[in-house]
């Protein structure tokens, strides 16, 4: 169109400066591809029906699983969201429904969004001063309860945002009707930002699910068949954790299997979580 | 007109009928008043459990404190069985962190940019949400799986090819040469700064991707009619006028990377020395509490939870500026 070596130049520039914006995207979704393949190529060789039937072997024997483990992580998880998602639920109701133009609102959104990116081996060291040291021990309790104040922030950012963009007039006819406050926002407000509000929690399921660091000197771990959260509880992530390092091959295998596992689980709650919630939520 | 006569019986069924209705209506009102103040409280524990995380932690590393002072920050060695009393120093942890998230950030931010500009200015619509949904699967790897696999394949791999590339290639040139200086390793700064980079990358570009889409169209289009090419309507209109936001995105993933713990655990070596060059092996104070933490007790778990305590400050100042950058924007939109 043009032979003006001005504009061949810049047109040169450009492409160099596009071109480069496209490898990085191809160099992020190699890292993803990279990782994703490693998992499969190591995790899959040891994913046989004795790893959800059998509990952690001992050092240097053969055989075992990781049904302990499996049943400790979903059992604190459980927990953990059962008694942060009520609270992080309720906040953001406050936020986006009662106190939507106070300044108190504008500085619980602040403090949530710092909790939300706060470490999580803080968490740990909050849970291991408050709860570990005052019961005597590490817990499966304990654990629960880090797990819990990292749901919280996800459950309140998620549920103010969703209560946000449920329309106003839906409020005032319910209250026109002669509704009391709980009742609107319960049966009117709840329902018509039901998706958003499963959206969020499935997001925190899937957030805790992989997080090792507050369980490291909250719930610890152990070797055998336990459900009792007052003592240590067994779990994925750290046994993972202990189990990757060893010389032992077995061991080694039902890391990676575990790995493989945990993987797949957050991944497809998040993948889930996104496709229902439709728009996928922020940081 | 007649006299409406109500009999006994009815008058008595009347009146227990409005007393039941009292009834109902006070019990909804109490309900109602109820539900406000578990709201209000719920509300008021978010602000609770930051004080509650800042005070424990001062409770927990008061006696480090009390023993070492300002000597604490600026003391290198981490000796905590020495005799007769334990020496304990948070220059390493302190520095690695520092550091590893520097380098996260160079590799990180220019990458994050590239990625949200190639979804946004150049990605074909029907691609542009697989791609964003992968991206933003990066975050969701937990982060010991990036730990395991930055132990087991990405360490050997620099060790054995790039690492050597680069400490031959600077070899000659003085400062440099103390920078990238071998022996290559598996462990190292490096090799942890790199694997945060592609942690925090997601948190990147999901930013940059939405105040990208804050720029009005008609700013490109006047730009675009003006001849523009594609980058220079990015350099010159859009990346301009989302300039806070950018930051902000930037300041937040800075705010995760001085914070994470179980991938830069496996990969850093956990040695508190302080070297010249990043090939080395190295600790961060996340790294530092992961890895003592749980067999640790008086003194030195005092002196692990006041590294959790400066950690915390760190990351509540980045992320404070991050969100007020971000929040001033979300003004700026909405006017």
């Amino acid at each position: 169109m043009n032979d003006n070596p001005f504009y061949t130049v810049r047109k040169r520039k450009s492409t160099i400066w596009m071109t480069l914006c496209l490898a990085a995207t191809v160099f992020g979704l190699a890292w993803l591809v990279m990782i994703l393949a490693t998992l499969l190529w190591n995790g899959v060789a040891g994913l046989k029906p004795s790893v959800f039937l059998q509990s952690t072997p001992p050092p240097g024997s053969q055989g075992g699983g990781l049904a302990n483990a499996i049943v400790g992580s979903v059992m604190m998880t459980f927990i953990g969201v059962a008694i942060g998602a009520p609270i992080g639920l309720l906040a953001g109701t406050y936020m986006a429904e009662y106190g939507r133009y106070q300044k108190l609102t504008t500085i619980i959104r602040f403090i949530n969004d710092i909790l939300l990116s706060a470490p999580s081996i803080i968490i740990g060291l909050f849970v291991y001063t408050t709860v570990v040291v005052p019961m005597g021990g590490f817990s499966g309790l304990a654990g629960a309860l880090a797990l819990a104040v990292i749901v919280i922030p996800v459950v309140v950012r998620t549920t103010e945002d969703m209560l946000l963009l449920v329309p106003n007039p839906i409020r005032e006819a319910a209250s026109a009707l002669g509704f009391p406050r709980s009742h609107v926002i319960r049966h009117i407000s709840y329902r018509a930002a039901r998706t958003g509000l499963v959206t969020g929690i499935l997001l925190a399921v899937a957030r805790v699910s992989g997080e090792t660091a507050p369980l490291l000197f909250t719930a610890l771990s152990n070797q055998f068949w336990s459900v009792d959260l007052t003592k240590t509880v067994a779990n994925l992530p750290v046994t993972i954790n202990n189990f990757i390092n060893s010389a032992d091959g077995n061991w080694k295998q039902l890391a990676w299997t575990g790995a493989l596992l945990i993987t797949s689980a957050v991944l497809g709650l998040s993948i889930a979580a996104r496709s229902i919630g439709g728009k996928g939520s922020k940081s | 007109m007649s006299e409406v006569v109500l009999s006994e019986q009815t008058r008595t069924k009347l009146a227990a009928n409005a007393d039941a209705r009292v009834g109902h209506l006070r019990r909804l009102l109490a309900g109602d008043a109820a539900f406000y103040w578990a709201c209000r409280i719920a509300a008021y524990s978010v602000l609770l459990l930051l004080g509650g995380i800042i005070v424990s932690l001062i409770v927990g590393a008061w006696p480090a404190i009390k023993t070492f002072g300002y000597h604490f920050l600026t003391t290198q060695r981490w000796a905590p069985s020495a005799r007769p009393e334990p020496i304990l120093g948070g220059l390493g942890p302190i520095y690695g962190t520092l550091v590893s998230s520097a380098i996260a950030m160079l590799i990180a931010v220019p990458v994050g940019l590239g990625i949200a500009i190639f979804l946004t200015e150049l990605c074909p619509p029907r691609l542009r949400r697989p791609i964003g949904m992968a991206i933003e699967l990066l975050a969701g790897i937990p982060s010991i799986i990036y730990g395991m696999w930055g132990f087991f394949v990405l360490g050997p791999f620099l060790a054995d090819t790039f690492q050597p590339w680069v400490i031959s290639a600077f070899a000659g040139i003085p400062v440099l040469r103390d920078v990238f200086a071998g022996p290559a390793s598996n462990l190292s700064l490096f090799n942890a700064s790199l694997i945060l980079a592609i942690m925090v990358l997601p948190f990147i570009t999901a930013i940059a991707k939405d105040v990208f889409a804050t720029v009005p169209p008609v700013l490109k289009e006047a730009a675009y009619g003006l001849g523009c090419t594609t980058w220079e309507v990015v350099g010159n209109v859009v990346l301009p006028y989302t300039r806070v936001g950018v930051i902000g995105g930037g300041m937040l993933a800075l705010g995760r990377a001085l914070g994470e713990t179980m991938a830069v655990t496996f990969i850093i070596g956990n040695s508190f020395p302080i070297k010249a060059s990043i090939f080395a092996p190295a600790t961060t104070i996340s790294s530092a509490i992961a890895s003592e933490f749980a067999e640790s007790d008086g003194l030195h778990q005092s002196s692990l939870i006041l590294l959790g305590l400066l950690l915390f400050v760190l990351t509540f100042c980045v992320l404070s500026v991050a969100r007020l950058m971000l929040m001033r924007l979300e003004t700026k939109a909405g006017k």
